[in-house]
């Protein structure tokens, strides 16, 4: 009898098939938003889609012009990646290389706190505190601005990016540690020019899944940035991102419009912008453990 | 060399009774009967009982007496949610075994649900265009109906500290345009206007497109400019113009509070100003009230028109009046 043989077989093809339904769920998802996209390409070509600068989907005739939008996404990432990084690098360091073993502890725990409280309730205290703030110091009539968007996505990409940071920092081989300090390096010389252009690789791949996490954010940016679709010229500008328009305007729009493939087609060139990012962090990952090893 | 009885690998089947083996340690005599394909599985027969026990009762129909009554849903305008609210909590009083659930999301989405067979009601603060009529039709099977069941009057709202009070229906399309961009243009200080409306979902913001920037004229070329904010709610809408000096909005009548200022419109350059109020909005001198519809798909039956008929009755337009809102002239004082 072959029961036990079977009974091998069922178990590792339903071990097989938990392994890759994440991959599988991946494709699907793709196919979905591909199939529901492509029509709207029957009526407005991608070059206007893509670059057209006028967003009114429900007028008569519509037009779909997604660049503002692009841009809008563009400047908040920008702008909380450039808050974001200097901030997050400085702790990791910090925490890797300074800090006192009881500190260390501590403030990883603290900064996975952080990543645990949800964007939404960012948002909220953005939209309460931040807004009224920015308004107040730049002398400005709303407080709903870039600025205020790229401040609080800053500060939701530090747990990303300090905790990817810190263990690339601490995966550098000692080696590297005592051979600069054997030949006279100071700590911080160390570290400078010694351990984080080892740790490189790994930084920037945590440079990017904080991007990927920036520009797939939702809710806070609806409540904090103003929703103005315009082309930015400075950060104290109202804008409006790709997310927040999916999330405004999806409950609206009538299945198998103009308007539904359009916000299919803006959740496509998102999904194609963070697969590529994540794609580059993977690369890079994969030639710091190349490096190290 | 040959060992008496084979040590056969689990793979191959099972162990006849009495078959001796012989193992590098020890001989082994397999005494027990023939064992079930599952008696090398990982669990206790106590504990596979108890798993088919739980899935079968997963798997039983829940019987029907047990099943909560069907849930009326009302789906759509923000402007109204509270309204609908009041109007449901009311009717549950007077008909506790009629289960009515009232959510927002704005008009386009309330008629979108009627259109999905997501809701049995849509509440709008705009008319059904004929396209979005079809769409039903070609969805459900069955005709629109509806019900105008209140007047709402859209307030323009500016900060108190504003020196400007009132403006043309000219100036104001101009203004959300942005063909006006600096408030001394129309009176006021010499700074930038700050424009905000609502989201292209709200049918308030649609009525305010084609009555007031279009004039009237629906499929008009004009637009809100981009660089217009577009607030989320109506209450960000409030939230906003009471922070800011140079804020201009528009709210339903039953938003404004003493942190805004209600600025008085005039019809035309000529006309008087008139402001925002239940009786200039009754009597349409007030140029920017708007009907308040229910929305059903085919002819309503059952709890479903008993509602509507609640809605429409004096009982329920004192609700509107209550909430804000302008209530239906009824025939005796017209």
């Amino acid at each position: 009898m072959h029961s036990r043989r079977i009974a091998e077989f069922f178990i590792e093809a339903a071990i097989f098939l938990a392994g890759t339904l994440s991959i599988l769920f991946v494709i699907l998802i793709f196919i979905f938003l591909l199939k529901e996209s492509l029509s709207l390409f029957e009526t407005t070509s991608l070059w206007d889609f893509l670059t057209g600068k006028d967003w009114y989907p429900i007028s008569y005739p519509p037009r779909f012009g997604i660049l503002p939008l692009i841009l809008g996404s563009v400047w908040v990432t920008v702008g909380a990646i450039a808050i974001s990084v200097p901030l997050s690098v400085s702790c990791a360091i910090y925490i890797a290389e300074v800090a006192p073993r009881w500190l260390r502890d501590l403030l990883k725990a603290g900064v996975e706190l952080l990543a645990a409280i949800p964007s939404v309730v960012l948002g909220f205290i953005g939209l309460t505190a931040l807004v009224p703030l920015v308004q107040g110091v730049f002398h400005l009539p709303t407080g709903l601005t870039a600025l205020s968007g790229s401040l609080m996505l800053g500060f939701m990409a530090v747990p990303t990016i300090v905790s990817i940071t810190e263990d690339a920092l601490t995966n550098v081989p000692r080696s590297y540690r005592e051979g600069a300090l054997a030949l006279g390096a100071t700590h911080w010389q160390t570290i400078w020019r010694v351990l984080l252009p080892a740790a490189s690789p790994g930084l920037v791949a945590a440079v990017m899944l904080g991007v990927g996490r920036v520009i797939g954010e939702t809710m806070a940016v609806m409540m904090i940035t103003g929703n103005a679709a315009q082309i930015p010229s400075s950060f104290l500008q109202p804008v409006r991102t790709m997310t927040a328009t999916i999330a405004a305007e999806m409950g609206e729009a009538v299945r198998g419009s103009d308007h539904y493939f359009a916000l299919f087609s803006i959740g496509i060139v998102l999904f194609m912008i963070t697969f590529f990012i994540n794609l580059t962090a993977d690369f890079f990952l994969h030639r710091e453990r190349q490096k190290l090893s | 060399m040959t060992r008496r009885g084979v040590f056969k690998p689990i793979w191959n089947g099972y162990f006849e009774e009495g078959t001796p083996m012989k193992t590098a340690q020890a001989s082994v005599i397999v005494s027990e009967a023939k064992q079930s394909p599952f008696s090398d599985c990982f669990v206790s027969a106590k504990v596979r009982w108890r798993i088919l026990a739980m899935t079968a009762f997963l798997l039983l129909p829940t019987p029907s007496s047990f099943a909560k009554p069907e849930v009326i849903q009302i789906k759509g305008s923000d402007t109204m949610v509270n309204l609908g609210q009041a109007w449901a909590e009311e009717f549950m009083k007077e008909n506790p075994e009629v289960s009515i659930a009232v959510t927002g999301g704005g008009s386009g989405t309330g008629i979108a649900a009627l259109i999905n067979g997501t809701t049995n009601i849509a509440q709008s603060s705009r008319d059904m265009k004929a396209e979005e009529k079809a769409e039903v039709l070609k969805a459900t099977g069955k005709g629109v109906k509806e019900f105008l069941v209140g007047i709402d009057a859209l307030a323009v709202v500016v900060h108190p500290g504003n020196p400007v009070s009132e403006l043309s229906m000219d100036q104001l399309s101009d203004i959300f345009t942005r063909k006006i961009t600096r408030w001394n243009e129309v009176g006021g200080a010499d700074e930038p206007i700050l424009v905000l409306s609502r989201e292209r979902n709200s049918g308030t913001h649609v009525y305010f497109l084609e009555q007031v920037l279009r004039k009237g004229n629906a499929q008009g070329p004009e637009e809100f400019a981009p660089s217009v904010l577009m607030m989320p709610s109506s209450q960000a809408i409030v939230q906003e113009v009471s922070r800011s000096q140079t804020a201009i909005g528009y709210v339903g009548l039953g938003y404004v509070t003493k942190k805004l200022k209600p600025l008085q419109v005039r019809k035309t350059p000529e006309s008087p100003a008139v402001a925002p109020a239940i009786e200039t909005a009754q009597n349409k001198t007030y140029p920017i009230s708007r009907p308040l519809y229910i929305y059903t798909a085919g002819e309503p039956e059952g709890d479903e028109k008993r509602f509507i008929n609640f809605v429409m009755s004096g009982e329920g337009q004192e609700i509107v009046r209550v909430m804000d809102f302008v209530p239906l002239q009824t025939t005796e004082d017209r």
